[in-house]
């Protein structure tokens, strides 16, 4: 984790130099917002990272010499099948269009967009937890 | 519609014995593992395996590729002549505008971080699937929605978006381009926005927590490495194009006035978001493909790496500068600052030149082979070469403001794109598909393709160059035989014909894997990563065994244990009792 937190970080410092410098000589609100938001992306999950690199148990994907019996458990659960994204997909793609040819797909677009939230909501606290 | 936990020892402790499973046998179906759930289309529209949705989405990308494609070679042919009247001028406003739509949203993008990074990045960490397959499914489905909605704007009333794919303002208010079509424009664009963040993430969380034991950070390969660094501009820059194009929208509809100068706006703020947006996605499009081809070159040069930790530095100065470079597309607005934006384009050329070095040091003394996927990585180098020399001379202002907007600009990014999403894309593809297909690709016929491919492209685009610099615009449908651009138009006419041609022979040789397969095995080209050592298509979850990861090549020193740098780790004596290696059938 610390190599990922490090990367994150170093990306947000330049980031956060460039915003400075930038300000400073172009006067420009747009860009200097942008930048800041980057560097703030980088920085925040980064010194999330950063702090939990060295309190955490490190990873057997982290440590150089782990064998495969290190990583034999649980690794996570991974959904065999799940119909939900594509209602939840469809949704949104009739929802957009909505904006475009009128409110008569509204009802169309809400049926797809919150079958499946409930839907996926549902699959997961019935089976998805580890 | 269920979802199944997996069982916990998916990934088994290694077996002196090597991994069983792994033969000609478990081709053709998805392995050992049972796979529940539903099958025919139900299982297509429900998947949630990473490597059905990696196919998906290459075979989506390569639809709106032929598409967009195709509308290229009637831009070409409205060119060859003068006054040529093939279609009119907002049909031709339509068609380039939607050609660079679909190419750069629809299909570099998609095809590398939805496709092919789908596909091999958790194969190439250890992973059995993304961190998030319901989430990568939505991905899918947000892009076939947003895709749909952008193809289908040609059959609304007034017709495609017209105004460029980078459609500024004021260009694109309700006042210029009306219609039904600027409006699907910019919903497919929130729509497959949303698809590639959702993918962004996905793959930022897979290479940070699932790799496999021993996968640290610095044995990750270098494709990976660019997709990790991929998913995270996908993270800066995709937000601020959504943004952008919901205050467009709102422009359009909801009487606000962000981007018009009547209401108090500034229209040059569109260039701004714009431009953050769309230098990033430059290196979205081209980090992956970057990784491609550094993946393709050890392989076959038979050596590893040249300068591993120098090219994911590389990467990631190049992701760091690409988003500090955006106003170098606004030189010519003059409200710009010019030395910042030059300064830090001229800096890009410093890793990219390290770049170089690496893939030059890689194959320097290797034992070349110059097998198809190899053959489009030459052609890569040598396009992205040109593209990437003229856009040094585009950082320099008065080097920009004689040449923006000409053919020049055209002929440069050309060059880069595809340089790298078709030839660095078709090399990824042609050195993948035996590992997704099980089956190989027809060497004759893929260096025919590449050999009319290249000649095509070059003969495309180095006449754009000269024309560019002879004073022809962009975008313009047509133009008058006393302005002297007739012959080299023709030229480059006959060049993309030449590259539309040369697709024939990849077509051929699809189908011609698929009527007379030929078994791959497992690992055809005696790679060195981590994909190579799972059957050819892989099992439901992947792996059934794993190698020691102990170098950015596990498989290469597994198989090859006589040429393994680090002999300290205690496996070599496993090898001595298996006399036959896995997968080395090369």
């Amino acid at each position: 984790m610390r190599v990922n937190g490090l990367i994150l970080t170093v990306i947000g410092i330049f980031f956060g130099i460039i915003a400075i410098f930038y300000w400073f000589t172009a006067y420009e609100e747009a860009g200097f917002l942008m930048l800041i938001g980057s560097a703030l992306l980088g920085l925040l999950p980064g010194g999330y990272y950063l702090w939990w690199s060295s309190r955490m148990t490190p990873l057997e994907g982290d440590m150089p010499d782990a064998t495969v019996s290190d990583g034999a458990g649980v690794i996570d659960a991974f959904p065999g099948s799940s119909i939900w994204p594509f209602l939840l997909g469809m949704g949104a793609m009739f929802a957009t269009l909505t904006f475009i040819f009128g409110l008569w797909l509204a009802p169309i677009a809400a049926a797809l967009g919150l079958s499946a939230i409930i839907g996926a909501v549902v699959e997961s606290r019935r089976g998805g937890s580890v | 519609m269920t979802t199944t936990i997996e069982s916990p020892d998916l990934i088994e402790p290694e077996e002196p014995g090597g991994p069983a499973g792994h033969g000609p046998e478990t081709h053709g179906h998805d392995g050992g593992h049972a796979e529940h759930g539903p099958s025919g289309l139900l299982k297509w529209l429900t998947s949630t395996d990473h490597k059905v949705i990696g196919k998906s989405y290459m075979i989506t990308s390569l639809v709106t590729f032929f598409i967009s494609g195709a509308m290229a070679l009637v831009i070409r042919a409205q060119l060859s002549n003068p006054t040529s009247s093939l279609v009119n001028f907002q049909t031709y406003n339509e068609l380039f505008t939607m050609h660079g739509s679909l190419m750069l949203y629809l299909f570099a993008g998609p095809f590398a971080f939805g496709g092919l990074a789908n596909y091999i990045v958790p194969l190439q960490v250890g992973a059995p699937d993304m961190a998030y397959p319901r989430l990568n499914a939505l991905s899918y489905w947000l892009y076939l929605g947003g895709t749909s909605v952008m193809t289908l704007s040609f059959v609304v009333a007034g017709g495609a978006a017209s105004f460029g794919w980078v459609a500024y303002a004021p260009l694109s208010n309700s006042i210029n381009s009306p219609g039904a079509g600027t409006d699907m424009w910019l919903m497919s664009l929130g729509l497959t926005g949303f698809s590639a963040i959702f993918t962004g993430v996905n793959l930022v969380a897979t290479i940070f927590y699932l790799r496999a034991p021993g996968m640290t950070m610095f044995r990750v390969p270098i494709f990976s490495w660019n997709m990790l660094v991929t998913g995270i501009l996908i993270l800066i820059a995709f937000p601020v194009l959504f943004g952008a194009v919901v205050m467009l929208f709102c422009d359009r509809h909801f009487g606000t006035h962000i981007y018009s100068v009547q209401g108090g706006g500034v229209p040059v703020l569109w260039q701004h978001l714009f431009w953050f947006f769309g230098h990033p996605e430059v290196y979205i499009l081209a980090l992956p493909y970057f990784g491609i081809v550094t993946d393709i070159i050890p392989v076959f040069s038979r050596k590893p790496l040249f300068g591993y930790r120098g090219m994911v530095f590389a990467t990631l100065s190049i992701a760091a500068l690409s988003t500090g470079v955006w106003a170098h597309h606004m030189f010519t607005t003059g409200v710009v600052l010019l030395p910042f934006f030059s300064l830090l384009s001229y800096l890009i050329a410093v890793p990219t030149g390290i770049k170089f070095f690496n893939w030059i040091g890689t194959m320097w003394g290797g034992q070349l082979s110059f097998q198809t996927p190899m053959l489009f990585s030459m052609g890569f180098l040598f396009a992205f070469l040109m593209g990437g020399v003229t856009g040094v001379l585009l950082a320099s202002p008065p080097v920009d403001f004689m040449t923006h907007d000409t053919y020049f600009v055209v002929a440069h990014f050309h060059q880069v794109l595809i340089g790298t999403t078709v030839f660095a894309g078709f090399a990824g593809f042609y050195f993948w598909y035996p590992k997704m297909f099980g089956r190989m690709l027809n060497e004759r016929l893929g260096k025919i393709h590449f050999w009319l491919l290249f000649i095509g492209f070059w003969v495309t685009f180095v006449p754009q160059y000269v024309v560019g610099l002879k004073g022809m615009p962009r975008r313009i449908a047509d133009y008058l035989t006393a302005n002297g651009w007739t012959g080299l138009n023709q030229i480059s006419t006959v060049g993309a014909m030449i590259i539309g041609f040369s697709f024939l022979f990849f077509f051929v040789n699809l189908v011609q894997s698929w009527r007379k397969p030929v078994p791959a095995g497992d690992n055809p080209w005696d790679g060195g990563a981590l994909e190579w050592f799972t059957s050819s298509p892989p099992p439901h979850h992947n792996f059934t065994h794993l190698p020691p990861i102990r170098s950015e090549r596990p498989v290469w020193d597994y198989n090859h244990p006589e040429h393994r740098k680090d002999e300290s780790h205690g496996d070599k004596r496993h090898r001595e009792h298996e006399g036959e290696t896995v997968g080395a059938n090369s």
